[in-house]
């Protein structure tokens, strides 16, 4: 992807990364429900790799903690991404990867809601709009080249 | 001889003109049993050598190499000699003919007996007439120049050294364009030879650089079924070795250097640094000195983008491996100082700019660049901590919130760190007077240091204190840094902490920095903090008692004070002085409980004893401290604990010392004391114990108030009575080394198994069981060995044949523990036993305690039969048992009826489990289709073990697995439903596993993991989702693009 292309952001801020969840006596604890918890949500999709440094989008503070929602009982979960520039050109692929991430990772019973925060980009509605168009996200997939791109957001991260 | 020439003639005739490659063996072997010379072979290879066909003088001269590869090492010099002459001749022929011409050489050049100036010559013909790389000269033959160097240098080093520049030079044109990793293994190992034996260069330094550094960065990937086995790095390695070998190339290799520290390809960078870090060991300052510039600008750029750990911690050190080399070069009487001119150029550059930004933004990489360059070299730390202290100083001082201030601190940590090369060299002292050899590089911020330290530990953030205990920690390192005063003071502080903080990771911080000091300084501690945490710890309890009537949490946070206060006690008594003063207040403590006028609970005398452990550890290094438990707290020990078991009967007050779980967590305080002991020592801590628990003689015990008539070791009705001591005991006998005789040994195995065999409290007799079982591992093989295991077996199978006896269970826990004593030391009888344990696996009662007992037999325990005890334990004893006991297992199993089978698969995990990695590889194909079946088996506890066999093997795809996928996954994908937590869990792992197996081997199950993995994502435990999602998000990727 950036082989020959200049950067489409070439000096990035760079931000900590969280520690591990902490665990406690009640995740042992098989007679206690565990309600899935915002939590949860961030840490599947902290670790998804940006496309273009390698680099995680908790890095790059793409997602963040607190603008992640989610309802157990309702099924429903909301993320909120911010593209570190406001052209990014990225936004799109990177909303796919967190959209796919969560897709595969979450009971079928949940309905998922991943947008820009608002005022952050530049073409904000229209990303907006794909990503909520379940057969426009299907299509993608379906496209082995932008399939590609995402698979390689969310494979394990390299040394 | 004129038989045996047509004999010659005939082989030759067969190989030249019949291309039958198999006759050249059998010229081979006439030749090394003395048949045939090779001279003779020569002359019967006469007119084919002469044809006028290229095709047939090639196969000549195959036949004579093929001979000579298999002959070489019983030619004589002149053989050799003309035979030299002659492949040197054949070089100038068709170039059919070469590859075989230089295998030929290929086997001369290892003659012990090559003539002088033979080497010169060969190599001279080769260079002359062979052009390696132009030639289309296959890898083999290829490979065959290299080896011929290499061969020639290893034993004619000297005349291939007169040739001078004339041998760079052929060796870099035969190496020049070579592709193969194979050959570029070997051609980086002529250039290493070169380099690093001292061969004159000459004029062409730079172009034997540029023949090897034209493949810097190494950049290969093995072929996917890489039939060579050569990594990347090992390519690496080699070359770097090449590159940074001698300062002359320094002059092209720092520019590449600069310019690869630039490329966009992160491994490019991190072996750059890699290579730079070690141009620090070969170089000098004359060589570094023009690229230094940019060198540091290079480094600096890449820990300042922190892309990646791996570029920073190399770029790190890189930089350290500067500092460090022009720390260490001579400078001449005209040059500058190179050390403070990089410096310089290091502090005055960005760096200490940051270390002083008012928002402290890329104060950690500035910082991390600094602490690696201060590091380095005693100077280099001199210079940047004089540069860098007094500022950090001076923002800490400036700077109010809790959160800047910690993190200035935490850089200041990094400064303060001794580490190896930052300390003064042992050459200094010879010269220097007293007070210098002690002068650390910080003297001169030391009351400032302090006062930084003692304030951030006064103040009410955690992390400032966490971080201030660490300074403190490393500012204790220093040589004669801190004052006595200082030391003082920074006691008060830790005492205050202790008693005062309840922040958890404050307390750990403080406990660890009060072990380090006092290590250092154990008067400051005696003298200071441990009357404080004594008073909190007895005097504190009055008050306690009254103010528990009044607010219960008061209560509970009083008990966690005093819990600091005993962990405290544990960590700062590493020094004899300490423990003489910290073990009396733990001793108290238990004293207190066990008269019941303080109201210590069983909790509470637990944390005593593991404080009591914690400082018995330390008897190993240090002889007095084990002499101390020798004398003083062993026989306390045991004098509370016998009072205890004996006032039990009389009064109505049940002490904490009779409770099982005090008493087993009394047993390692006693036994890694008794480890330690000195063979002295040891022999009379022998004849104590058991003159105590055999004769009841208490006259070595404090106190002795003691009834006679005292009879541990019998059994009795009261649980709580004295013979549960017999675990003090076995915590005594059973730890001391090896050579330490017992003495009364007989008399006390008597009284053993009788309390073993007929005790009705699982404590006691599992605990007689193991002393029999330490002893009995310890006693030199002989007759009374024999005998006393004649006699215990006995007795146990007598009981175990009794099918209606009460005491069953006693007998098999004596097997199991004395088979394992056998086991350990490889004594033939434990054969017999194993059998025994087999057989026991069918019984109905017993089974599947027998199924677990393999666990004994696998695990280490940790209060006997292991190393720390002194245990004749012999290495590989587990893969000895499963290799000798598999196929039993697995026998008995096959005829098993069917409630049975689940005890043998319980314990054939158990053994599996504690397999090494490498052994559970190798055999556990074989025993594929019993886990499967294991599998399936309704106890959720062989169900967990099996699948945690499986899930290391899994990852490491044994071929066996191929023919098992689709029974495999079956019973994994129905284990993701299983009603226990933790056998969800494994099986999601195995799944995870299989995913890692070759693509064609595992794609077609995709869909159906797939799907069935869909439902563990909404298990109602978050550590089973948590699987699941790890596993599916694998699959996912599988076969798929990117993936």
């Amino acid at each position: 992807m950036s082989g020959g292309t200049r950067l489409e952001n070439a000096n990035p801020l760079i931000f900590q990364r969280s520690g591990e969840r902490l665990l406690t006596s009640t995740d042992e604890d098989e007679d206690v429900a565990d309600p899935i918890d915002v939590r949860e949500i961030f840490d599947l999709i902290r670790s998804i790799n940006d496309p273009e440094h390698p680099l995680s989008l908790e890095e790059l503070n793409v997602v963040e903690q607190v603008r992640v929602n989610v309802n157990d009982e309702e099924s429903t979960v909301s993320v909120e991404f911010t593209p570190t520039i406001p052209h990014c050109s990225m936004a799109t692929l990177i909303g796919l990867s967190i959209k796919v991430k969560l897709l595969r990772s979450l009971p079928d019973r949940f309905k998922i809601d991943v947008h820009i925060t608002p005022g952050t980009h530049a073409s904000e509605d229209a990303v907006n709009k794909q990503l909520a168009d379940k057969e426009r996200v299907a299509a993608a997939l379906e496209n082995s080249q932008l399939l590609e791109v995402v698979n390689q957001c969310l494979s394990s991260r390299g040394v | 001889m004129a038989a045996d020439n047509n004999v010659l003639l005939g082989l030759v005739e067969e190989f030249v003109s019949g291309q039958v490659d198999s006759k050249a063996a059998d010229t081979s072997t006439g030749v090394k049993n003395g048949q045939f010379t090779v001279l003779q072979l020569v002359e019967a290879l006469g007119v084919s050598l002469t044809s006028s066909q290229p095709q047939t003088r090639g196969r000549g001269v195959q036949l004579l190499s093929q001979v000579l590869q298999e002959c070489y090492s019983g030619l004589s010099e002149r053989e050799v000699e003309v035979l030299i002459a002659f492949y040197e001749n054949r070089l100038k022929d068709h170039y059919v003919i070469t590859p075989h011409v230089l295998r030929g050489l290929k086997a001369l050049a290892k003659c012990s007996v090559l003539p002088p100036g033979s080497a010169v010559s060969i190599l001279k013909s080769i260079f002359q007439d062979v052009h390696v790389q132009q030639q289309s000269l296959m890898v083999t033959e290829r490979s065959c120049v290299y080896n011929i160097l290499i061969s020639l240098m290893e034993s004619r080093e000297e005349e291939l050294k007169g040739l001078g520049a004339d041998f760079i030079f052929g060796f870099v044109q035969s190496v020049d364009g070579e592709r193969d990793p194979r050959n570029l293994l070997l051609a980086f190992q002529v250039a290493k030879n070169i380099i690093y034996r001292g061969y004159d260069l000459g004029k062409f330094v730079e172009e034997l650089f540029e023949v090897t550094s034209c493949y810097f960065p190494i950049d290969f990937s093995p072929p996917p079924n890489d039939p060579h086995g050569i990594t990347q790095e090992e390519l690496i390695l080699s070359l770097r070795a090449v590159l940074t070998g001698t300062p002359r190339f320094a002059e092209f290799l720092l520019p590449l250097i600069i310019e690869k520290m630039d490329s966009d390809v992160q491994s490019a960078k991190v072996d750059s640094m890699h290579t730079l870090a070690a141009c620090g060991q070969t170089y000098s300052h004359k060589e570094l000195a023009e690229f230094l510039p940019g060198l540091w600008s290079s480094i600096r750029r890449e820990v300042f983008q922190t892309a990646s750990e791996r570029v920073e911690s190399a770029g790190l050190s890189a930089l350290s491996s500067l500092v460090s080399c022009l720390s260490r070069s001579v400078l001449n009487s005209d040059s500058e100082d190179s050390l403070q001119v990089f410096l310089n150029l290091v502090l005055k550059s960005d760096c200490q700019h940051h270390l002083c930004e008012p928002d402290l933004k890329l104060v950690w990489p500035s910082a991390k660049l600094l602490q690696a360059a201060a590091g380095a070299s005693y100077r280099a730390s001199l210079i940047g901590t004089q540069a860098v202290i007094p500022a950090l100083l001076d923002q800490y001082n400036n700077r109010t919130q809790c959160a800047q201030r910690r993190t200035l601190l935490e850089v200041l940590q990094g400064f303060v760190q001794p580490t190896p090369l930052s300390r003064p060299a042992d050459g200094v002292s010879c010269i220097s007077t007293h007070t210098h050899e002690e002068e650390s590089v910080l003297v001169a911020f030391q009351q400032s240091l302090c006062t930084v330290v003692f304030s951030a530990l006064s103040e009410t953030s955690a992390g400032l204190q966490v971080t201030a205990t660490r300074v403190l920690t490393a500012l204790s390192q220093q040589p004669g840094l801190l004052s006595q005063t200082d030391v003082e003071n920074a006691v008060d502080h830790l005492t205050r902490l202790i008693l005062e903080e309840e922040e958890a990771q404050v307390s750990l911080a403080v406990v660890e920095c009060s072990g380090s000091l006092a290590h250092l300084h154990p008067h400051a501690f005696v003298s200071r903090m441990i009357p404080q945490l004594k008073e909190k710890i007895l005097s504190g309890r009055v008050h306690t008692v009254m103010e528990k009537t009044l607010s219960g949490s008061l209560y509970e946070c009083s008990g966690a004070v005093r819990r600091r206060c005993v962990a405290a006690l544990a960590s700062v008594s590493s020094q004899p002085s300490v423990v003489q003063e910290s073990s009396p207040v733990l001793l108290q403590v238990l004293t207190s409980a066990h008269t019941g006028c303080c109201g210590f609970s069983v909790e509470e005398v637990i944390a005593v004893c593991i404080s009591l452990q914690r400082i018995a550890v330390h008897a190993r290094d240090n002889e007095a401290i084990g002499q101390f438990f020798h004398d003083i707290i062993i026989p306390r020990l045991l004098g509370l604990t016998l009072q205890a078991a004996l006032q039990s009967k009389d009064s109505g007050h049940i002490s904490p010392l009779t409770d099982e779980a005090v008493l087993s967590a009394i047993v390692p305080v006693i036994s890694t004391a008794c480890a330690a002991l000195k063979p002295e020592s040891a022999s009379r801590m022998a004849a104590q114990a058991v003159s105590l628990f055999l004769d009841g003689d208490t006259s070595f015990l404090p106190e002795n108030a003691f009834p006679s008539q005292i009879q541990p070791l019998q059994s009795q009705a009261d649980s709580r009575g004295p013979s549960q001591l017999v675990c003090l005991l076995m915590a005594c006998v059973c730890s001391l080394p090896r050579s330490v005789e017992i003495p009364d040994m007989d008399r006390l195995l008597v009284q053993l198994e009788d309390l073993s065999c007929t005790s009705p409290h699982l404590f006691s007799y599992t605990f007689a069981s193991k002393c029999i079982a330490g002893l009995v591992n310890k006693r030199p093989a002989g007759a009374a060995l024999n005998a006393v295991l004649d006699r215990v077996l006995k007795r146990v199978s007598l009981e175990l044949e009794e099918t209606s006896s009460t005491h069953r269970t006693q007998a098999f826990t004596l097997l199991i523990w004395v088979a394992k004593a056998l086991l350990l030391r490889y004594h033939p009888l434990s054969t017999a036993l194993t059998d025994k344990l087999f057989s026991l696996l069918s019984d109905s009662a017993l089974g599947s305690l027998v199924a677990d007992g393999f666990c004994v037999l696998m695990n280490d325990s940790p209060d006997v039969l292991n190393r720390d005890c002194h245990a004749d334990v012999r290495i590989m004893y587990r893969q000895r048992f499963f290799t000798e006991n598999s196929s039993k297992l697995v026998q008995g199993f096959n005829s098993a009826e069917q409630a049975k089978k689940s005890c043998y698969l319980k314990a054939l995990s158990h053994i599996v489990n504690n397999l090494p990695r490498e052994v559970q590889l190798t055999e556990l194909p074989a025993l594929l289709p019993l886990l499967l079946e294991a599998l399936s088996c309704v106890d959720q506890g062989v169900q967990l073990s099996t699948l945690s066999c499986l899930q290391p093997v899994l990852l490491e795809s044994p071929a066996a697995l191929n023919t098992q996928l689709e029974a495999l996954f079956t019973r994994l994908l129905a284990l993701t439903t299983s009603p226990a937590m933790k056998v969800r869990m494994a099986s999601l792992r195995c799944v995870h596993a299989l995913s890692r197996l070759p693509e064609h081997m595992v794609m077609p199950f995709r869909a159906r993991v797939l799907k069935a993995l869909a439902a563990p994502l909404d298990d109602k435990k978050r550590l089973v989702r948590k699987e699941a999602v790890a596993a599916r998000g694998e699959w996912f990727l599988l076969g798929s693009p990117g993936g």
